[in-house]
């Protein structure tokens, strides 16, 4: 089976669609980057890693009344909390709340306060089973040991607090809806015991992000760090194997590339957090694998082909990488839609990234990098006045030859 | 040829077999199925296990503040012997490594100088303002200070983490920013607990209470018994509430404590033997409890100077009870304590107070719910994209597709197999780094094998098309796999938490890819072409 074969298409002739193209994306992503710097002072919208606060995910037993669960907040004084409905079904909303409900001499507070704005009807003398944040194996078997209602050994006792756990956890998602839903699950001495410990509420926190201001600063020194080594250490290494124009050429279309998804993630108003960065570095490794591939037949096809221009050598080579090209980035972007599909709540904003990220970079290498390495090297045939392409010598510069 | 292929295949088998020890472990053989066998090799992280994962910073100044608070007491006894009369000395409060001494006569400077020098070699002397001398410690020790805090500080946590019976916790320096502590538990379901354990400073103080241990309801009508001016060398501190109040008040107390807390010998949970009421014992060191018998002896109910003991934890007063004679080195600590209040309190006396408070920078919690959800979700995505992909090859490139997907499993299996060896944590991102390596190692492929077919097109034999194929393709297999490489590397080393893992992941499969893809693919197809005839073509 075969989708290409001997292709024959003028990439570098529609040099000016790709430029218009590549254009109004990046100024599209810039002016909604400028729009919000203007309106809130960050360029993108920032994850809670990054921008500090508090986020708590909480799953109702049933189908959440977010006029409700507003109600309930306003009233705990938490008029700028954010709520957020996830995936219909799951009965699950975010709640968020600004840095400045989020005060390192104590962290949990905003928290604190969400839980407690919810807890509608606690019970007193018992604690709420579905207390997530206290409640674990060691609570329920203490209970358990306290009132012995089977009079058995310790480990009865581990068990069954164990089984108990799981039924939450594994098979209810964090929140029981009834103390007699466990009916059944243990035995009916054991249940009447607990009920006399635990009752339960119709929530339960599933998890929470609590980021000071401080780290979230620090955080995001480090990732702007990161980026920028990982791109100054990919244009050292392409300098070194190839010629220090390969090397420029290559890190501006992966410049394009992040410029684009980040602009991305600003036009669609998603948040940029620890994960989403570690997928703009995947993307840039993955967008610059690309051009490498490109810029290798490249490399090879200038020593072949001594009578071609160089317009004509890179477009041969684009056209026979092209199948390789489409492959892989068709088969790499399905493991990445089933990421981004299946992968769950948690990985969404990571599958996103690399979704957008795995077209825009299969796109720069033909689109962006080869018309570059064209253009300039028109651009100084020009000024010398010479036809000399800028051959990365074969055989020199390290070049590494193993046999397998 | 024949017999380097033997060999080949030989060193493949081979490590084959020792990847798939380190994925599955010795476990493989004690016949409890292989997810328990994985699971054991395996570490989940905390997004897909539950867990938490906190970040600390340690309060280094407090310790710095307690030093010179020592060192004040010494100064004022070393002054007094050598009958130098002073104003006032006292630490700056926003300073803490000054002592500042006022208003000591001019001819007693180098008095002063010379007790410093002897007995608080630690500080330099310099002339500060208003006729005033100011006492600093030196950088070098002050640096010290603050990494033995944070050390010990590392250490009391670790303590406390392990009485709680947490497996694998990570307590560790963290490096983003100074003084901070990188606390992970996985697996915990109580975190809120656990929290609030680690953050107990557990300093216990006993000091001297002023007016009979009396409990002001305000700061203000605590200043307003002593006409808005506190006695010398005292402070005002809240005290617990009582049984049954919802606020605790105020008590004046001594400035520096008789007693403080790494003076503890050791502590047990009890019940008082009147009322049954839980209690905890605690028991000083000798040197401690020569000091606490002459404080008591002279602040008994029937002594000259009566006075009551404050203990205080953690900067609360407790309770402030009068002395009824002289104590040694035990004591008790009532105030409204449950069981298990009582017990943990008293492992916390045990394992050592923490040098500083801590303050929490960080809090990540992600409920054992979650956790279980996400694994489902990320080993589905996996297990959907790696099985499309499989297939794909099979359709696209026939026989060869055979040994693209045989490169791809074993590819995976390596990367478990390092993971188990190195005991890395797979977290979410992690799995994402798995999928990643997976395109890597199809475009691996796709590069040999459209290389392979080009030759072919060319007119090229089997033999010598696949030779060129590989040959032509591992050129820059090798560029993009160094480039991808040295991205990774730096993520795994500038990165934290699941950053760092997802760069670790990528390492390992790369490393992997460059073996699977390029070595044993080629055996493979070596192989194939060894049973052929001559002009047979190749599945490709």
């Amino acid at each position: 089976m075969e989708f290409f074969r001997n292709t024959n298409i003028d990439f570098l002739g529609k040099k000016w669609y790709f430029l218009t193209f590549s254009l109004i994306f990046s100024v599209a992503g810039l002016i909604s980057m400028a729009v919000r710097h203007h309106n809130t002072g960050d360029w993108v919208p920032l994850g809670v890693d990054f921008r500090g606060g508090t986020l708590v995910y909480v799953k109702f037993t049933e189908t959440p009344n977010n006029t409700a669960i507003r109600a309930a907040l306003d009233k705990a004084g938490l008029h700028n909390a954010v709520i957020q409905g996830l995936e219909k079904g799951s009965n699950e909303v975010v709640i968020k709340l600004d840095l400045k409900e989020t005060s390192e001499a104590d962290l949990s507070k905003g928290k604190n306060q969400i839980i407690n704005a919810l807890e509608t009807n606690p019970v007193p003398g018992k604690q709420n089973i579905n207390n997530s944040d206290r409640i674990g194996f060691a609570a329920v078997r203490d209970a358990l040991l306290a009132s012995d209602p089977l009079h058995a050994e310790p480990a009865e006792y581990d068990r069954l607090a164990r089984r108990i756990m799981d039924f939450r956890d594994k098979e209810h998602g964090g929140v029981i809806k009834s103390m007699d839903d466990l009916k059944g699950v243990v035995p009916d001495a054991v249940l009447n015991a607990l009920k006399q410990s635990f009752y339960t509420s119709d929530f339960g926190v599933r998890s929470a992000d609590i980021v000071g201001p401080q780290v979230g600063g620090q955080l995001k020194k480090q990732a702007t760090l990161a980026v920028g080594f990982s791109l100054l250490a990919m244009l050292v290494y392409l300098w070194f194997r190839f010629e220090l124009i390969y090397g420029v050429a290559a890190v501006v279309a992966v410049f394009h590339d992040t410029l684009i998804t980040v602009g991305a993630f600003s036009l669609t108003n998603q948040e940029i957090t620890l994960t989403v960065i570690a997928a703009i570095l995947t993307l840039v490794g993955y967008s610059m694998n690309d051009t490498i591939v490109v810029f290798d037949r490249i490399r090879e096809n200038v020593k072949l082909m001594r009578r071609e221009s160089l317009a004509e050598i890179v477009n041969k080579s684009i056209n026979q990488t092209l199948s390789r090209t489409i492959l892989t980035s068709g088969l790499t972007f399905l493991t990445v839609l089933s990421l981004y599909l299946f992968g769950g709540e948690v990985l969404h904003g990571f599958s996103f990234a690399l979704v957008v990220g795995i077209i825009i970079g299969t796109y720069s290498s033909i689109a962006v990098a080869a018309p570059m390495l064209v253009a300039y090297t028109e651009w100084r045939s020009k000024k010398s006045g010479r036809g000399a392409i800028p051959l990365p010598a074969p055989g020199a510069k390290g070049k590494v030859r193993v046999k397998v | 040829m024949q017999k380097n292929l033997l060999l080949k295949t030989g060193i493949i088998v081979a490590i084959l077999l020792i990847f798939v020890y380190g994925m599955l472990g010795p476990k493989l053989f004690s016949g409890e199925g292989l997810k328990a066998a994985l699971l054991d090799r395996i570490h989940l992280g905390l997004d897909l296990k539950g867990g938490t994962h906190l970040i600390l910073q340690v309060m280094v100044n407090d310790a710095v503040g307690a030093q010179s608070d020592h060192a004040t007491e010494l100064l004022k006894d070393e002054l007094q012997k050598a009958k130098i009369a002073y104003a006032d000395i006292g630490k700056l409060d926003n300073q803490p490594e000054k002592v500042v001494v006022k208003g000591i006569p001019v001819d007693a400077v180098s008095t002063l100088r010379g007790i410093v020098r002897d007995r608080l070699p630690e500080y330099d002397v310099t002339a500060g303002t208003d006729n005033s001398w100011v006492l600093t410690m030196k950088p070098q020790v002050l640096a010290d200070l603050k990494d033995r805090t944070l050390e010990q500080s590392i250490e009391a946590i670790r303590t406390r983490v392990d009485s709680l019976g947490v497996s694998e916790p990570l307590i560790q320096k963290n490096g983003l920013g100074d003084n901070q502590i990188l606390v992970q538990l996985p697996g915990v379901d109580d975190p809120g607990r656990v929290k609030d354990i680690i953050q107990s400073t557990a300093r216990l103080e006993l000091r001297e209470a002023l007016d009979h241990g009396q409990t002001y309801p305000t700061e203000q009508a605590a200043l307003q018994a002593h006409q808005g001016i506190l006695p010398a060398n005292t402070v005002v501190m809240p005290s617990k509430p009582r049984r049954g109040e919802q606020e605790g008040g105020f008590v004046i107390v001594s400035r520096v404590p008789v007693v403080s807390g790494t003076d503890i010998r050791s502590a047990d949970p009890g019940n008082k033997s009147d009322t049954n009421e839980p209690i905890v014992n605690f028991y000083l060191t000798a040197a401690a409890g020569k000091k606490f018998g002459v404080f008591t002896a002279a602040h008994s109910k029937d002594s000259a100077d009566p006075s009551n003991l404050a203990i205080v934890l953690d900067n609360r007063v407790i309770t402030a009870p009068s002395i009824n004679g002289q104590i040694n080195d035990s004591g008790i600590i009532e105030g409204g304590f449950t069981e298990e209040s009582a017990k943990d309190l008293a492992m916390l006396l045990r394992s050592g107070a923490l040098p500083a408070s801590l303050h929490y920078l960080t809090e990540r919690t992600v409920g054992p719910s979650l956790g279980a959800d996400s694994i489902k979700a990320g080993v589905k995505a996996a297990i959907a994209g790696m099985t499309a992909v499989l297939i794909f090859m099979l359709i696209y490139y026939r026989g060869a597709g055979v040994n693209a997907d045989l490169a791809l499993i074993l590819n995976l299996v390596i990367l478990l197999g390092f993971m188990g060896f190195f005991g890395a944590v797979l977290t979410l991102p992690g799995i994402a780094g798995v999928i990643l390596t997976v395109g890597m190692g199809v475009d691996s492929n796709v590069l040999i094998f459209e290389r392979i077919r080009e030759e072919l097109r060319n007119g090229k034999a089997a033999a010598a098309a696949v030779d060129q194929g590989f040959d032509r393709a591992w050129t820059t297999i090798l560029d993009t796999h160094v480039t991808t490489i040295v991205s990774a590397l730096i993520l795994f080393f500038v990165g934290t938490g699941p950053v760092s893992g997802f760069g670790l992941t990528l390492i390992f499969g790369l490393l992997a890819n460059l073996f699977t893809a390029v070595f044993v693919s080629r055996v493979i197809f070596d192989a194939v072409l060894s049973r052929k005839g001559r002009g047979e073509a190749l599945s490709i």
